[in-house]
């Protein structure tokens, strides 16, 4: 029994660095050679044992702390770069033209067939474990204790700049109009506080590549996509330990039969 | 007020008065306009603070710090460097590094005030960090121990000094003992505050706290070369046999502070190129467009060139000496510039591969961070001419400092203890020549 147990512990880590050299050298191709079931930004398993992953059902409620547990899961494919979240995101929240909340970064794959062009959305990953906050002298960003959102009290900010560095997800940009750092609350004080159930730019989002939703409610539509045995879920930059709660997967708007006509047309 | 200090505090202060710096005309020009170009910068600085820093500064989103950091970095690295070093006389005890310990406070207390005054400019709102520190203190914020560390150890400096001008020196010594365990804390903190950011590889890990620590003193063994070597080509009487000593025995230290400077930089950079996460980083300092500041400036000025020239002058010749150290915070100063950027070069997404990180991010310093950075810098030299006329360059009353039963040896300049019931000649003789009979008759 001891035994097993010292061959899990060590697995795990192995696993761990592997995936992060691999996807430092090409994220494309460790996204078809392995991949991983991510919950609250640990790597649970690969492929090959997804159902053990899936047996330590514990695991998953401990990732989840908060009620409601909010949390967006991105369906990168489905974004075709409309850049309506942002708009809805600067308009909603006022934020500057020099400034984003979120962002959607481009990706171009030359040798891909077909579509060469994927888009990747990013914001504030809501971090389990926010480095953000630990590294902010004065508190003045924190995480809620109900529902985990990281949040800024803009009176306290002293403008140190720490957390920007401190976030391995660029997600934070001073504000000159608040005096204060700025970044994704979720829309706590824009729209979820007064009652709306969807961030704004997951509202606007005409393609459904941005599921916002509640991971401790296992009815909830993000926390059924990310717990489904044939999808791969990931988070960005696991080695940086922050157990995320943005989650990423593929969505593919390419059937095989649109493939096969592209054969065809070849 | 200062004008009115008693005449015997002023004695025993050293006090010139305001008028000594009146002295000399040229001194005092030179002085003057240091003066005003610190006051034309603070005046730019002001222009930015009013203007809005995001609007003036090069500084950016993906690099949110600059120049404005690592100025801030040099000053108080300088600073605790000035006062470990010149602890292990006064604090520590050890004689030959006594002499030194007035200039080396005084100027420690200078270059944290410059360093405070640049991080003024670099903090959006200082106001509330005066608040919020107290009142919302977050104890796992390196940057919150930061502050807090700094504002002690200042404090302690400051007690240290005070005692020190007064000739108390168990008070100025336990002031002095503070200063060193807050300098240290407060260093290896800042260390820590890029060692424990583990979303960026290239800082992360307890390396940063040690090279601080290790660097400063490098930094301090340095700048009271170079201070002190100024201090003698403004006024020679400075030179005496002790502080000769002194200094000799501050350059070996500084020879050897160096060689582990280079050993550290050499693994630093072996270990970073077989890191991936560090690769990048590193490249662009050996290949890269930071590669002059690297092989130039921090290994020439700041290293290679000090390490031979210090050697060459055996702790004696002071101009060569002036000549290494000068090279010396030069070059420390680009080692604090490439170190703050070393960390933020490379773009967080970078392991993405999107269009918008797939290149090393760019910094510039803009007219306004360097008007800072010079200010800065200069208010710590300023007040060190300032120091060096009006407390008479901090001479030390050949009493204050000798240990009851001790003497200050004509022969060598430092301090012996005399047995009981010897004179101070038959202790001089036995320090100097006749060790070895002294021995032979303790035998006999
Ligand atoms: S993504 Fe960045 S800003 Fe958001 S919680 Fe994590 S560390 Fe903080
Ligand atoms: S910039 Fe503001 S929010 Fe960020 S660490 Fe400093 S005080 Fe905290």
């Amino acid at each position: 029994m001891k035994l097993t147990n010292i061959d899990l512990e060590k697995l795990i880590p192995e696993n761990l660095i592997s995936v992060t050299k691999m996807e430092r050298r090409a994220f494309l191709k460790i996204g078809l050679v392995i991949t991983g079931v991510f919950a609250g930004g640990r790597i649970l398993s690969v492929t090959s044992n997804v159902s053990e992953a899936f047996a330590s059902g514990k695991d998953f409620v401990d990732q989840y702390p908060y009620k409601p547990h909010y949390s967006m899961v991105i369906r990168q494919g489905l974004c075709i770069d409309c850049e309506r979240c942002l708009k809805a995101c600067k308009e909603t929240n006022s934020v500057p033209d020099y400034g984003y909340r979120t962002r959607i970064l481009t990706k171009i794959v030359t040798d891909a067939v077909g579509r060469k062009r994927e888009f990747i959305p990013i914001l504030c990953n809501h971090c389990n474990d926010a480095p953000c906050t630990r590294a902010c002298p004065t508190r003045a960003t924190y995480k809620n204790k109900e529902n985990g959102i990281v949040m800024m009290e803009s009176k306290k900010c002293i403008g140190c700049k720490m957390c920007i560095l401190a976030c391995p997800y660029e997600a934070r940009y001073f504000n000159a109009e608040r005096h204060a750092i700025d970044k994704c609350n979720f829309c706590w004080d824009t729209r979820l506080s007064k009652g709306e159930k969807l961030t704004a730019c997951s509202y606007v989002c005409p393609t459904g590549a941005r599921i916002f939703g509640d991971m401790s409610d296992p009815d909830n539509v993000a926390y059924k996509m990310v717990h489904q045995v044939e999808k791969q879920v990931w988070v960005l930059r696991p080695e940086s330990g922050t157990k995320p709660n943005v989650f990423y997967m593929k969505a593919t708007r390419s059937s095989p039969w649109d493939l096969r006509k592209q054969d065809g047309a070849r | 007020m200062l004008g009115k200090i008693k005449k015997e505090t002023a004695e025993r202060w050293g006090y010139m008065g305001f008028k000594s710096l009146f002295s000399s005309g040229i001194y005092f020009n030179v002085f003057a306009f240091l003066g005003l170009v610190t006051i034309a910068g603070l005046a730019v600085g002001l222009h930015g603070t009013y203007t809005g820093y995001h609007n003036v500064y090069g500084v950016t989103r993906q690099i949110p710090w600059g120049v404005l950091i690592s100025g801030y970095i040099f000053c108080v690295v300088t600073s605790t460097g000035l006062c470990l070093v010149s602890s292990i006389g006064h604090v520590f005890g050890y004689e030959p590094y006594m002499p030194i310990a007035k200039r080396a406070v005084f100027l420690s207390i200078a270059f944290m005030l410059g360093g405070f005054i640049i991080i003024f400019f670099d903090i959006e709102n200082p106001h509330r960090m005066a608040i919020y520190n107290l009142l919302s203190p977050n104890f796992t914020s390196n940057m919150w121990w930061m502050g807090t560390l700094y504002g002690l150890y200042l404090l302690a400096l400051i007690v240290e000094y005070f005692f020190l001008l007064d000739q108390n020196h168990s008070m100025s010594r336990l002031a002095g003992l503070f200063g060193v365990l807050f300098g240290v804390a407060a260093h290896s903190n800042l260390g820590a505050v890029f060692g424990m950011l583990h979303g960026r590889e290239f800082w992360y890990g307890p390396y940063m706290p040690i090279y601080f620590i290790v660097s400063a003193m490098m930094s301090g063994g340095a700048a009271i070369i170079f201070f002190s070597c100024l201090a003698w080509k403004i006024d020679r009487t400075v030179l005496t046999r002790r502080m000769e000593r002194a200094i000799m025995a501050v350059c070996q230290l500084t020879i050897l502070l160096i060689a582990i400077i280079l050993f550290f930089t050499f693994w630093k950079i072996i270990s970073g190129i077989v890191s991936p996460e560090k690769y990048i980083a590193i490249q662009a300092f050996l290949t890269g467009p930071y590669a002059p500041n690297f092989w130039i400036a921090e290994l020439g000025f700041g290293l290679v060139i000090p390490f031979i020239l210090l050697i060459r002058s055996k702790g004696i010749n002071t101009n060569l000496m002036f000549i290494a150290t000068g090279f010396m915070l030069v070059g420390i100063f680009f080692m604090r510039y490439d170190l703050v950027l070393a960390g933020q070069i490379v773009p967080v997404f970078h392991a993405l591969h999107v269009e918008e990180y797939s290149s090393l991010l760019l910094y510039t310093p803009s007219l306004h961070e360097i008007s800072v950075v010079t200010a800065g810098i200069l208010i710590a030299i300023v007040l060190y001419l300032g120091g060096e006329k009006v407390l008479n360059a901090h001479k030390f009353q050949k009493h204050a400092i000798v240990p009851p039963g001790a003497f200050i040896c004509q022969g060598c300049g430092g301090i012996h203890y005399m047995k009981e019931g010897e004179s101070q000649d038959d202790a001089l003789k036995r320090h100097h020549r006749m060790r070895k009979v002294d021995r032979e008759d303790e035998h006999a």
